[in-house]
């Protein structure tokens, strides 16, 4: 799917990077643990969060992320987008909650980003 | 005879400044790039010195970055004036983690901030001494 096909089955606005809606995306990752972000997500993915501070920018940033999602209406301050903008980040808000706004884009095709799934045998 | 530098950079970072913790390693990316270091390498050297900053930021009593880029590799150093990390084979467990509210307010904390530079370098060296301090070296070949 495209970031546009993303503004349409989450009922989004988008706050940023309107020029950028036909970019495809193919997978997703859904955390506020900027420190999980960092650690497991090695491609230019999706990020959906419902943390609005200066370091989702930053984190996406250093990861060369496309596209910010903020949940349950969520809109960061000025600065925020201002520093969003400077990346060429598409930045949208929807009013549903992380849970319903990941379960919507599962069911259009988007997968998560791949991370080891199998346990370890110690563990 | 020592290896040419092509580029060194000293950034300090100040304990506690959770405001501009970030704006070391956003420069670092931005010069890499100018360089032309691109793709895996230029991603993992931004996530290890994020993580390393950010260490400095929620962890240390204040310290620096120094980054140095030779032909062959990129090497980045930090260096703190303390506190010291009391159980370094405790730190380098993922999920191990002494950060306080308000780093964990902002999506860190989680105790994956060693972990997660070491497996992003090519090289990773940490030595700490209680009440002296903590130093860090990562380096990541370019060739």
């Amino acid at each position: 799917m495209t970031i546009q096909d993303m503004v349409r089955v989450l009922n989004a606005h988008v706050l940023l990077g309107e020029d950028k809606l036909s970019t495809p995306v193919y997978t997703a990752c859904c955390s506020d643990l900027m420190s999980d972000v960092l650690a497991f997500v090695d491609e230019k993915t999706v990020l959906i969060t419902g943390l609005t501070n200066p370091h989702v920018v930053r984190t996406s940033e250093m990861l060369d992320l496309k596209c910010l999602v903020f949940v349950r209406g969520k809109v960061p301050n000025e600065e925020i987008l201002e520093s969003a903008a400077e990346q060429d980040l598409v930045v949208i808000t929807t009013k549903a909650t992380a849970f319903t706004a990941c379960g919507l884009l599962y069911q259009e095709g988007l997968r998560g980003v791949p991370v080891p799934l199998e346990w370890d045998s110690e563990d | 005879m020592a290896m040419m530098e092509l580029m060194k950079a000293v950034y300090p970072v100040e304990a506690a400044d959770y405001t501009s913790a970030g704006s070391a390693s956003a420069d670092i990316k931005r010069r890499l790039k100018k360089l032309g270091i691109t793709g895996d390498v230029l991603r993992r050297v931004a996530v290890a010195s994020y993580e390393v900053e950010l260490n400095l930021v929620i962890h240390s009593l204040g310290g620096e970055l120094d980054l140095v880029v030779y032909p062959e590799y990129v090497q980045l150093v930090s260096s703190d004036r303390g506190p010291g990390i009391p159980d370094l084979s405790l730190a380098m467990r993922e999920g191990w983690s002494t950060a306080n509210d308000e780093a964990r307010s902002l999506g860190f904390g989680a105790g994956m901030g060693l972990p997660n530079m070491k497996r992003n370098a090519d090289e990773f060296d940490i030595q700490s001494t209680v009440g002296v301090g903590t130093n860090i070296t990562m380096r990541f070949r370019l060739a």
